[in-house]
């Protein structure tokens, strides 16, 4: 509880909707608060067989930040950054090795039975489902597990069933369904008992446009009617723009930025890119005003341009290159976390060596 | 009481509705599960016809012994049998579930799948049983029932508790980086993972060497009244129950210390 106020003002860019939710609701104390928290694996890896060498990884370096009641956070961070792993330890999976974490007020371990009625938890990779059942039965189950009364779950079920349009697929075993199916399954159960804080690590991963689309209406809408509490990790910067007013970036298990998303994009310039597949070989496209070349392929076949929209339009970028060559095909790409996490470094840290 | 055993109950419920859906594909199974039992006695069955005698026991005598040892693991096998397939279930962060569910993490393990198939072995036990009865000489006394229900019951929670201790040996056996990578890239390794490589050297064990004693040869001894060798009077034959209190326990504090190995508490 005292932590909260000093680790938000201490965010870098000083989040202004973050301070919003500060000043705007009663706080009830943090949803979840950590201090310090660390955890380390140990690794051996059999590569030779007389020296099995050990090493130490620090997949979660001393991380301290606390989550206000009703807030969303977007937890990035490219892969391996400790992610999950911090994940694990907010959920009472995995003991911290160092450091303290607190769960809707519960130590996660010591109380992971109670804290798991007031969290629901979704990993994208991984199901909760049974394979074998279909959700109809899949909720019965969780039902009884949480012991819930039969008035209020079922209501709930038909609430979710309806919202998520899972009323095509409730009755098909789950091993039959689509990824977007499944993962909607997923949230639903995740959700039945009616948890104060949601949890999801990577819920869009391999979803296509529109079901990314009603998922994130629905946990818009999700949040508004119950308040619920949303920590989500994601790789898409559209999710933590529709869903989240907080960001957290991670980087080799240490906060590298806590702030909201404008401030984010201040730090980093909201570069997009735009792949040029070009007629023929051409020479590199350097002296394209307002965009830096980032990369050629296919000796000048395939080329990339990165600009900022602040600056100038892909109309513009592309009308330049016109001029230079012929174009057969374009796409344009969202910056990815992993070019984000880069960008963050390049702001803090003077670029020594160039086309790193 | 029976409120609390609720969510079991619906547990084991969607469990037995998914197996017994196909019928005739758990029909096989049972088929199959039944001939591994026959093939068993065959072994028995084959010894003494080259012997008369084998450890104070003749072939009626090891025929009683053989129903005893198998209804009792059959029904282990049963309830528990699956819990051997820990890797799996760390690899395919199942376990990870069960953590985020307000249940322990172990009773939900025993009660998230249930071998029904394997009553097909449980039946060539009983059936054995039934043929073995009358054909050796017992003096029946309603203590000597008593030690008969007693050593399958006893028997049958006595390698249900090995079951169990070999899980918890197992949260130590499967480590390394190809474990850590699974558990952070998902389901690639899935498939180049040997599916429960330390299952067939403990069942074995636990099948054969550590039951013929304790499980079913002493209480073998104590209903035939024949005094037991060396070291192993059969009065022993009575302390099933003791046997299964003192090996739960062990077992449930390896299962512990499993447990926190894996989500790093200590150890
Ligand atoms: N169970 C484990 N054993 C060993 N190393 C692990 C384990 N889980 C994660 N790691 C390592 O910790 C680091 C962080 O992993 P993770 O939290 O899964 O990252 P993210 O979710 O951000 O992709 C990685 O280097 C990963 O290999
Ligand atoms: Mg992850």
């Amino acid at each position: 509880m005292t932590t909260a106020v000093p680790a938000i003002n201490r965010a870098a860019g000083a989040g202004r909707r973050t301070r919003e939710i500060l000043e705007g609701r009663p706080l009830d104390g943090p949803i979840i608060d950590m201090r310090d928290l660390r955890r380390d694996f140990t690794v051996r890896s059999p590569a030779r067989r007389l020296r099995r060498s050990k090493r130490t990884v620090h997949a979660v370096d001393g991380l301290t930040f606390a989550m206000p009641t009703g807030s969303a956070i977007g937890y990035i961070g490219a892969n391996g950054a400790g992610k999950s792993t911090t994940i694990k330890m907010i959920t009472g999976i995995l003991v911290p090795s160092s450091g303290a974490v607190r769960t809707c007020g519960l130590d996660p371990i010591h109380h992971r039975r109670q804290l798991a009625r007031r969290i629901g938890v979704v990993f994208g990779q991984r199901t909760q489902l049974w394979w074998d059942l279909p959700l109809r039965e899949s909720f019965r189950t969780l039902a009884a597990i949480h012991r819930l009364p039969e008035a209020t779950w079922l209501k709930r079920r038909d609430e979710l069933v309806d919202r998520l349009d899972l009323g095509t697929f409730v009755d098909t075993p789950v091993r039959q369904l689509s990824l977007g199916q499944r993962i909607r399954g997923e949230i639903a159960a995740a959700l039945l008992h009616s948890p104060p804080l949601l949890i999801l690590d990577e819920p869009t991963i391999g979803l296509d446009v529109l079901s990314k689309e009603r998922l994130r209406l629905f946990l818009t809408e999700q949040r508004d009617l119950h308040g619920t509490s949303l920590l989500l990790t994601t790789h898409d910067m559209d999710d933590v723009q529709r869903l989240t007013e907080r960001v957290i970036v991670v980087d080799h298990g240490r906060m590298v930025y806590d702030g909201d998303l404008p401030g984010l994009v201040g730090r980093v310039g909201a570069q997009r890119m735009m792949v040029l597949d070009l007629v023929e070989p051409s020479a590199p496209l350097s002296d394209v005003p307002d965009a830096e070349l980032v990369g050629v392929e296919a000796e000048g076949l395939r080329q990339r341009l990165s600009f900022s929209p602040e600056q100038t339009t892909a109309a513009a970028v592309l009308a330049a290159v016109g001029e230079r060559t012929e174009v057969r095909d374009l796409s344009i790409e969202e910056p990815d976390i992993e070019d984000v996490v880069r960008r963050l470094y390049l702001s803090t840290t003077p670029p020594r060596d160039a086309g790193t | 009481m029976a409120d609390r055993l609720r969510p079991y109950r619906v547990l084991l419920g969607s469990r037995i509705r998914s197996q017994t859906a196909y019928r005739r594909s758990f029909a096989m199974d049972v088929l199959g599960s039944m001939s591994i039992g026959v093939l068993e006695f065959a072994e028995v069955y084959v010894i003494f016809a080259n012997v008369d005698v084998l450890g104070e026991l003749d072939f009626a005598a090891a025929a009683l012994l053989f129903a005893v040892a198998n209804i009792a693991f059959s029904l282990a096998d049963l309830v528990i049998g699956h819990i051997d397939a820990i890797p799996t279930y760390l690899r395919e962060g199942t376990l990870d579930a069960f953590l985020l569910r307000p249940l322990p993490v172990l009773a939900q393990l025993v009660t998230s799948d249930i071998s029904l198939r394997r009553l097909g072995r449980t039946a060539i036990g009983g059936a054995v049983l039934a043929v073995a009865l009358p054909l050796n000489e017992i003096a029946w006394s309603p203590a000597k029932v008593l030690l008969l229900v007693t050593a399958i019951v006893a028997g049958a929670a006595i390698f249900a508790a090995l079951f169990v201790c070999a899980a918890a040996i197992q949260f130590w056996l499967v480590e390394g980086s190809e474990f850590a990578n699974s558990f952070t890239y998902g389901g690639s390794y899935a498939a180049e993972y040997p599916a429960s490589v330390f299952a067939l050297p403990v069942r074995i064990l636990f099948a054969f060497v550590v039951p013929a004693a304790f499980v079913a040869y002493l209480p073998t001894l104590a209903l035939l009244d024949i005094p037991g060798p060396p070291g192993l009077p059969s009065w022993l034959g009575w302390c099933g129950p003791l046997m299964a209190v003192a090996i739960w326990a062990v077992a449930l504090l390896g299962w512990r210390a499993g447990l926190r190995h894996y989500t790093g508490a200590g150890s």
